[in-house]
């Protein structure tokens, strides 16, 4: 039975990857299994500074799923490549993939060439999708000209495979999806949270301190599906699937719906096990939908 | 960390809203009194963080206050129940930083994670004082126990019901505890103005919304003199000069 998969040239032992900012840096969990389980690791948004990110609560809860609004809390791109990838990779031979977020175009690319140089890093996920900062982020992943205009920025400099990290707030994400194609993109993630808002009836205010955040978890499940598909029917590109992924039953219908691998997001902050849960799980529900080679399987819906 | 399924042993009403659950189930990842486990409840995304009040080798406590959704489904859970729990959250307290005398400051519930805490301190022939703080003695939790392991305990409630009348530190002021370190878990204001009022060292327990609870997601993350800590995994305890309130 075939599980491996191929992202761009870089080899994955099987497509379950923890998505970017359900798993920390990896370290985190390094004491509680055998992080070579995973076919990857998405590691949490980088910026060029460090930052704290937004005031608490930055957590709510909803029917089915949860929002969050971190805001990209994170030590700074120096502090990922010098000490945090180093340190993974004492304990993890999977595919790393470093997620770089910025403000204005000058920091995606100064952060994206300087975790593309790297050593440990196989991957970069530029994320143009955080609906959790000002003026950056969302705002570069919610015009196709500006989600261009980064790509080509940052793969004119940068010799790793490069993956847009894509938001689902848009009208419509097969323009970006392509705009990103034609810039030069080597592969797409989709999708980022969905925006959206809880409030405390009992105290009349937003429950979250930033009032709005990324909402996540099983509930966007056939949305970040449709969008796969959807970018899948029209781009050539791979793409990595994410968007309320919770079991191998999920990995199984994103592959379908077009994703050569899978994020596990917001089910890790519900079960920290999920991602090894569901690479262990993955086999045995091939073997009873007769799937060989899980390859055979990418797009078919 | 320690994710396993548990037995509900009995789940009791002990104060208004207020219930005392006992779970059967490994307890071995519990290493220090301020430590807490989240449980998963069915038909909610997120897991409930509470505070282990005591444990033994094959059982332990949480003390909880029906206050949403998720404690008034678990107030109507039954013995023979099973939940999942993530076991051994947290870093705890720090029993160890009390040479002789320890004072213990608790408002509500906060008397739930410390009392494995005076457990421990007394086992190590150090003396405790515990002044509890309550809204009215209906809310009013554990107070027999505390009393029982031999703590010096006072009380204060806001209505005067039980104890004085007043503030936690109201009581410690008219009980002029000795101690060479404090401890303290409660309301956010009250820790604030325990750590305030009390010269020389201690620890508080703070407490905020989690997403993981166990320090993947940044998701509780605070201010403290040394930069961003997560609540869930660098804390819940923090040193009261490292605390920002």
């Amino acid at each position: 039975m075939v599980t491996e998969v191929n992202l761009c040239g870089v080899t994955l032992k099987n497509p379950v990857i923890p998505a970017s900012g359900t798993f920390g840096f990896g370290l985190e969990m390094a004491g509680e299994y055998d992080l070579n389980v995973l076919g990857g690791i998405s590691l949490k948004g980088s910026t060029l500074e460090p930052r704290f990110g937004n005031e608490c609560p930055r957590i709510a809860e909803t029917p089915d799923g949860m929002l969050n609004s971190v805001g990209l809390q994170n030590p700074g791109v120096y502090a990922l490549v010098e000490e945090k990838i180093p340190q993974l990779r004492k304990i993890f031979g999977g595919a790393v993939i470093a997620n770089i977020s910025g403000f204005s175009l000058e920091e995606y690319v100064k952060s994206c060439s300087i975790a593309d140089k790297c050593e440990g890093v196989d991957i970069l996920e530029v994320n143009v999708s955080c609906p959790n900062v000002h003026g950056g982020g969302m705002a570069f992943g919610t015009s196709a000209c500006a989600a261009a205009e980064v790509t080509a920025a940052v793969k004119a400099l940068c010799h790793k495979p490069v993956f847009i990290k894509l938001s689902p707030n848009v009208t419509d994400i097969v323009a970006i999806a392509k705009a990103c194609e034609e810039a030069g993109a080597d592969g797409l993630t989709l999708v980022n949270t969905l925006l959206g808002m809880r409030i405390d009836i009992n105290r009349r205010v937003p429950i979250l301190a930033n009032r709005y955040g990324g909402f996540s978890g099983r509930a966007i499940f056939p949305i970040a599906l449709r969008m796969v598909n959807q970018v899948k029917r029209a781009c050539k590109i791979p793409i990595m699937g994410c968007g309320g992924v919770a079991s191998a039953s999920d990995v199984i219908e994103m592959m379908m719906a077009g994703a050569t691998a899978v994020q596990v997001g917001a089910e890790n902050l519900r079960n920290p096990y999920a991602s090894k849960e569901i690479v262990e799980e993955l086999p045995v529900l091939m073997q009873k939908l007769g799937i060989e080679n899980i390859n055979e399987i990418i797009g078919v819906a | 960390m320690e994710k396993a399924l548990y037995t509900i042993l009995s789940n009791e009403l002990i104060a208004d809203k207020t219930y005392r659950m006992r779970l059967q189930g490994p307890t071995g990842a519990l290493k220090r009194a301020g430590q807490f486990v989240d449980v998963a409840i069915d038909g909610f995304f997120l897991r409930r963080p509470l505070a282990a009040q005591e444990w033994d080798p094959e059982s332990l406590a949480v003390i909880y206050k029906v206050v949403g959704q998720g404690t008034e489904v678990m107030s109507a859970m039954q013995p023979g129940q099973v939940l999942e729990l993530l076991c051994g959250l947290g870093n705890g307290f720090d029993a160890g930083a009390c040479r002789q005398s320890a004072l213990i400051a608790c408002g509500g519930l906060g008397a739930s994670p410390v009392f494995s805490l005076a457990k421990e301190l007394i086992a190590q022939g150090k003396k405790v004082c515990v002044v509890m703080g309550f809204n009215t003695d209906a809310d009013a939790v554990l107070v027999d126990d505390f009393k029982a392991m031999g703590a010096d305990v006072h009380l204060a409630t806001l209505d005067g019901s039980l104890g004085i009348k007043g503030f936690v530190t109201d009581a410690i002021k008219a009980v002029q505890p000795e101690f060479d370190y404090f401890y303290t878990c409660g309301p956010a204001p009250m820790m604030k103005a325990v750590c305030a009022s009390l010269e020389g060292p201690g620890e508080a327990s703070l407490e905020e919304r989690m997403g993981c609870g166990c320090g993947i997601c940044y998701g509780c993350t605070c201010h403290t003199a040394s930069g961003p800590r997560r609540v869930c995994a660098d804390g819940p305890v923090f040193k009261k000069e490292d605390i920002i309130w």
